[in-house]
């Protein structure tokens, strides 16, 4: 079964080396690179900078749906009947909209860092212990995410009229399937350009997980840059990597947004 | 026929059923209890972990952190509301090269992070020390402080572009053909007809884009410019306090609260006219 599982794995590693856009056989390194200082493998920056740029966008993908999730059920939170809900709710935004992003990440990092520490100490273990850095940018940038996610979810819950509610109700719908039904699908064609510009945030904010020492695209160009001494050319590919990026969530963002509005083409 | 004689007595409303203890109620107050759990918390480890030596020797250079940060903000907000202008109207000109060239500065400065831009500039530009000391201005790209600036002008100066072309395009078309009915000349009409409606619809950006500065601008710390967040890294190192992050998260989040008060209050001010 194992064995099984590892020629899986590897078959997937295979099939991803051949696609690779960076390095593979049809990559932009592999083809541009060779001679210069972005050549793939030990005589060059090509390979270490296609991993960065991996880690980021994989950081990316991961926060979202915890962003998501987390924020749709603080919006809930910001419209319930219950006072107390409401302003549990509205604190936790305004704090996670108030402090900056990177305080936020030292916070997590350091402050995750000291409470295992001080749990195992009460545990009897006194060692070193150290927080991942992608799990602690993965919670602190998913937090501020939600934050921000929960602002644009409850104005697009806002746009919904009460009377899809009532249609739920009149169809006999318990709440849970009056939501699903009804209200997602709305929600997700009504809340997709603010969550668009949100993602875009979140891309950028990845780059801040790099100075706690996640090796994403700014670490590793940092790194190649200290260590060839050419700062503004390996500056400039990360640059040009976050547009790519960028791009390609412009990209995916419209498609989405031309099929989330497929319903409403005829009219 | 018969009279009444007797009214009923008024009687009192029946009485409220009780509220069902229901789990929203529950969530609620184990939600509202963490927060307050968290505060008490907060406040016992500040008054418990209060050391007077470590507040003289910190707090004035928290204070003065502070100090460099809203200098920092102020200064790039203001250039960069200047540099915004010819940006935004070259992206709004009818010349194919002039929009598309403000169009390319606009992708760039939004598209990348802050932190790239400001390590592009200030290491990067690094690497052409020569030609800079050969046309003098390598002065201003040695220190960290002007990089700094120059980098947080540059990416706000693109971010309020935008604002300002999406506000001033949001002006009916017909005021403009109004003004040019009553024989008004174009620079006037722009600055008594366009700019001012333009500037409501951009006032809550404008805002935003401030508030997005100051928290934006805590990454200055990593190029060792000394603002808030630089001194809370440099008490950090010396002291292993996790207070000092709390401090300065206090801090910044009395300053975001702040300024968003000013804003909604200066908003409300700004439009009582359109208020029916």
């Amino acid at each position: 079964m194992s064995g099984l599982f590892a020629g899986f794995y590897s078959i997937l590693s295979w099939i991803g080396s051949i696609v690779d856009p960076f390095c593979g056989p049809v990559g932009v390194f592999t083809w541009f690179g060779p001679g210069t200082l972005l050549a793939c493998g030990d005589t060059g920056w090509g390979d270490d900078i296609a991993h960065g740029f991996i880690i980021t966008a994989s950081l990316a993908i991961a926060t979202l749906p915890v962003g998501l999730l987390i924020g749709f059920f603080i919006a809930l939170g910001k419209q319930s009947e219950e006072r107390t809900v409401r302003l549990a709710s509205n604190i936790y935004t305004t704090i996670f909209r108030g402090l900056p992003e990177l305080l936020t990440l030292f916070i997590v990092y350091y402050g995750l860092q000291i409470l295992v520490q001080q749990l195992l100490a009460s545990l009897g273990y006194e060692g070193p212990v150290e927080i991942n850095a992608f799990f602690a940018g993965m919670i602190a940038l998913g937090v501020v995410f939600s934050a921000y996610c929960s602002e644009v979810l409850l104005s697009a819950f806002k746009a919904i009229p009460h009377g899809q509610y009532e249609a739920g109700d009149a169809l006999g719908f318990h709440r849970g399937r009056t939501m699903r039904l009804i209200i997602l699908p709305q929600l997700v064609r009504i809340a997709l350009p603010g969550l668009g510009n949100l993602w875009m945030a979140l891309l950028k904010d990845t780059a801040l997980v790099s100075v706690v020492g996640l090796t994403d695209i700014l670490r590793q160009t940092g790194i190649a840059a200290r260590v060839t001494k050419q700062a503004f050319e390996f500056y400039g590919v990360a640059c040009v990597l976050f547009l790519i990026l960028a791009m390609i969530s412009s990209i995916v963002f419209s498609h989405l947004e031309r099929r989330t509005k497929r319903a409403e083409m005829g009219r | 026929m018969s009279v009444v004689a007797t009214m009923i007595p008024p009687q009192a409303p029946p009485p409220v059923p009780p509220k069902p203890y229901t789990l929203t109620r529950f969530v609620g107050s184990v939600a509202l209890g963490i927060w307050l759990a968290l505060a008490v918390g907060i406040f016992l480890t500040v008054v418990g972990g209060w050391d007077p030596d470590k507040f003289a020797k910190y707090g004035p250079r928290f204070l003065n952190g502070l100090g460099v940060t809203l200098m920092l903000v102020g200064l790039s907000i203001v250039m960069g509301a200047i540099l915004s202008l010819p940006i935004a109207f070259a992206r709004m000109s009818k010349n194919r090269f002039l929009s598309w060239f403000a169009y390319a500065y606009v992708y760039f400065f939004r598209g990348t992070p802050l932190l790239a831009q400001l390590f592009l500039i200030y290491y990067g530009l690094g690497s052409f020390r020569p030609q800079l000391e050969a046309i003098g201005v390598w002065w201003f790209f040695r220190d960290a402080w002007n990089c700094a600036i120059f980098a947080f002008t540059l990416n706000t100066a693109a971010y309020q572009a935008e604002i300002l072309r999406g506000a001033i395009e949001s002006v009916p078309r017909g005021q403009r053909e109004g003004a040019a009915a009553l024989g008004l000349p174009g620079r006037v009409a722009f600055w008594k007809i366009i700019l001012p409606q333009a500037m409501i619809v951009a006032l809550r950006p404008y805002g935003n884009e401030i508030i997005l500065m100051i928290k934006g601008s805590a990454i200055v710390a990593i190029v060792t410019v000394f603002d808030l967040m630089g001194e809370t890294r440099y008490a950090f190192s010396r002291t292993f306090d996790f207070q000092m992050y709390i401090w300065a998260a206090l801090l910044y989040l009395v300053m975001v609260e702040i300024l968003r008060n000013i804003w909604s209050l200066l908003e409300a001010r700004l439009t009582r006219h359109l208020k029916r």
